[in-house]
């Protein structure tokens, strides 16, 4: 494995900047030796075929999943010391909607993290809740069971529940995956209130028609990083078609094979 | 044990009417022992089973009782090996949570080492540990002193065993898991409804399943005296599925899974003190079954009743439905609002019969009036009532046309199993899409289909 760059050159700066990032599922590597410095206060798309290690690269930042090597910088110090100015919106589909608890409990879940162990949530937490739920258009549904919210509604929920955090940094895993137009709206407006806050939004995005309408910058990934950088200068038919043609076999053939034979990164 | 009559008696007869009473009343100081127990488990159980159940971990607890089993025989083993008699409670259930968390960690280390699932994993330490406690069981038995007849009380529980000290570690157990639950409620609600989210806010997700697990493993050692090993995982899931028949907040199925939990050790405990040769663990469990029916029966939310019911109503709207949209569509081709049956007959391919019922329905509703034997009218209210049926319907047979691109040979039969259900946001949304201002016109000829 190159080893392309060393630490000192990472950005103290950079809200998020991942250095030499390998990350495997089952020993099988899907995301090789990424490097990335993510630049303040934009909107950041992540685009990358199925299976190129979208999700991957994102819960391998904030310690969902283990790495087999790299490290990650958040504004220059690690992700466990950082979590506070880190919110994340999970992929609908990673949650059970039959949960007995209401919209504005879900949503008051952003707020657990400051208020910490075996201690009550305060009004205030409450009221921040509901500013939330305010601000994605859900505040008349704030009592409403989430199985009986459609599948934009429950999007929006995990949303409000990011937004209550009052965190810097935004990590969405596909947050426009089949929803309805009403929440799409909503979605794109938040992001924009989020950048104009100087905020810096991290999103798994699947569709390509909107990359150059929504986003300021994007990464192109397919288990490794093809290109990043302003959409305007980096999302070209030809990086396309280096991030989706199937120019990878070599590298998925050497991790299927690592994965066989069992080989410790 | 303190010379309980009624607790002993070895005849299976029926209890007398008196004796209900002694028992029922709590006047033998055994069967209140028993009594306040079993109940105080059953809370424990209710209460903590509620996360072990949104966790979906309830068959690792099966897994954990069983694996309890080997624990009991080797403690016992160890105890008269030492010099003691063999019996000490508190040595058989040290050796009981020794061999449950045992369980646990073969379980995680065959999920995390090999490719196999977690259910294979539960079934193998299950089965496995479960043989390796019968044989050891079958081994102590031969102990040349002490005696091992008490142990096999164990696997299906034995209440009439308990003595006080007993009852008070129940007790002492259902405090501890009451306090725990009231402390950890939003970390142990975080954890079973969103585990990714709760590890990248700093919960560790680990300390939280251990703190669940040992909880459930001190409610699971507790109730193997009473329960037994072997169905001692229904009063963890049982009174908690039954809870989410009654409600939609997990602070209220808590509380509703903990008095569920509670009523099914009380009843089966009395009832076990009345039948005495009776294993109490069985009774106890078919109670908690018997709890979960009714609350699948008449449960508030989403309660087989209920469900039925609402089926009902809808069906009966559906039906008022078709009928309004019948008439209002007859009435279209004439300028009054009178018409005969004849008309909706011809129109609908519908039974006499079943157009008179209907409309005598309507009439009951205000929707229509009766002028002579053959003709009706529609009155105000219901031309108001059918106008907007016919235009939910002619809106949503539009949008299938124009936006789903259905043959308008078919719109009709599709809109009329949605246009029930659309709500007033959807129509004004429909509206927006579709009509500019005026009345929609059917978009297909009116005759007999739906």
């Amino acid at each position: 494995m190159p080893q392309t760059r060393i630490e000192e050159e990472h950005s103290l700066t950079s809200p998020v900047s991942v250095h030499d990032l390998t990350v495997a599922y089952h020993r099988k590597p899907v995301l090789w030796d990424v490097d990335l410095d993510i630049p303040e206060g934009k909107l950041i798309a992540i685009i990358g075929p199925n299976g190129a290690g979208k999700s991957t690269l994102i819960k391998a930042i904030m310690d969902i999943i283990p790495k087999v090597s790299g490290r990650v910088m958040i504004y220059g110090k690690p992700f466990k010391k950082q979590r506070k100015i880190v919110a994340y919106i999970p992929q609908r589909e990673s949650v059970d909607w039959d949960f007995p608890i209401d919209a504005l409990g879900v949503v008051m879940m952003g707020r657990y993290g400051t208020v910490g162990w075996c201690r009550p949530l305060r009004r205030r937490d409450k009221e921040k809740a509901l500013d939330a739920l305010d601000r994605v258009g859900m505040a008349d549904y704030a009592n409403r069971q989430i199985s009986q919210l459609s599948g934009g509604q429950q999007q929006r929920i995990f949303l409000a529940r990011a937004l209550s955090q009052e965190s810097t940094i935004y990590f969405m895993d596909e947050p426009f995956a089949s929803v309805d137009a009403a929440t799409e709206r909503a979605i794109v407006q938040v992001l924009a209130d989020l950048r104009s806050n100087g905020k810096t939004v991290i999103v798994v995005h699947h569709d390509l028609q909107t990359v150059n309408e929504y986003f300021d910058h994007v990464i192109l990934l397919n288990m490794r990083v093809v290109a990043h950088g302003p959409v305007e200068s980096v999302f070209t038919q030809e990086n396309l078609k280096k991030t989706y043609g199937g120019r990878l076999t070599l590298l998925s053939e050497a991790a299927d094979r690592l994965a066989r034979q069992g080989t410790k990164l | 044990m303190t010379g309980g009559h009624s607790l002993s008696d070895a005849s299976l007869t029926l209890p007398s009417l008196e004796q209900c009473i002694r028992v029922l009343t709590l006047e033998d100081y055994n069967t209140r022992v028993v009594v306040l127990g079993v109940m105080a488990l059953g809370a424990a159980a209710g209460l903590i089973g509620t996360f072990l159940l949104l966790r979906k971990r309830a068959l690792t607890a099966d897994a954990l009782s069983h694996a309890t089993l080997p624990g009991i025989a080797i403690a016992f083993m160890v105890m008269v090996a030492m010099g003691g008699e063999g019996k000490s409670l508190v040595g058989l259930l040290i050796g009981a949570f020794v061999f449950g968390c045992i369980g646990i960690l073969l379980i995680l280390a065959i999920r995390h080492t090999t490719r196999l699932k977690d259910d294979a994993a539960i079934g193998i330490v299950l089965s496995v540990l479960f043989g390796l406690g019968l044989c050891l069981l079958r081994i102590a038995s031969e102990f040349p002193s002490g005696s091992a007849s008490g142990l096999g009380g164990f696997i299906f529980g034995k209440a009439a065993s308990m003595v006080a000290s007993d009852a008070l570690v129940m007790a002492g157990v259902a405090v501890v898991v009451l306090v725990a639950t009231c402390m950890l409620c939003k970390e142990l609600t975080l954890l079973c409804f969103d585990e990714e989210f709760s590890s990248v806010q700093g919960w560790s997700v680990l300390l939280l399943d251990i703190v669940l697990m040992s909880l459930v493993t001190v409610v699971t050692v507790v109730a193997l005296q009473s329960v037994g090993l072997v169905l001692a995982v229904a009063m963890l899931i049982i009174p908690a599925a039954s809870a989410k028949y009654w409600t939609r907040r997990i602070t209220s199925m808590l509380i509703a899974a903990a008095i569920i939990g509670c009523l099914s050790g009380w009843l089966g405990a009395v009832v076990s003190a009345l039948v005495p040769r009776m294993p109490t663990g069985p009774i106890i469990v078919l109670l908690c079954g018997f709890w979960f029916v009714i609350s699948f029966i008449f449960g508030s939310n989403d309660g087989l009743l209920v469900r039925q019911f609402l089926r009902w109503s809808l069906n009966k709207r559906i039906a008022r439905q078709h009928i309004l949209r019948a008439v209002w569509e007859v009435c279209e081709q004439h300028t009054d609002s009178e018409f005969g049956v004849h008309e909706v007959v011809r129109l609908r391919s519908w039974h006499t019969r079943t157009v008179k019922r209907l409309l005598r329905k309507s009439v009951a509703k205000g929707y229509v009036a009766r002028k002579s034997p053959t003709t009706w009218r529609m009155t105000e209210k219901g031309r108001v009532e059918a106008r907007r049926v016919a235009r939910n319907h002619r809106l949503w047979e539009i949008y299938l046309i124009n936006y789903a691109d259905i043959a308008p040979t078919h719109v009709d039969r599709d809109a009329d199993m949605i246009e029930h259900v659309l709500g007033p946001e959807l129509v004004e949304k429909l509206e927006k899409l579709l009509v500019a201002g005026d009345e929609p016109k059917s978009p297909h000829p009116i005759g007999a289909s739906g």
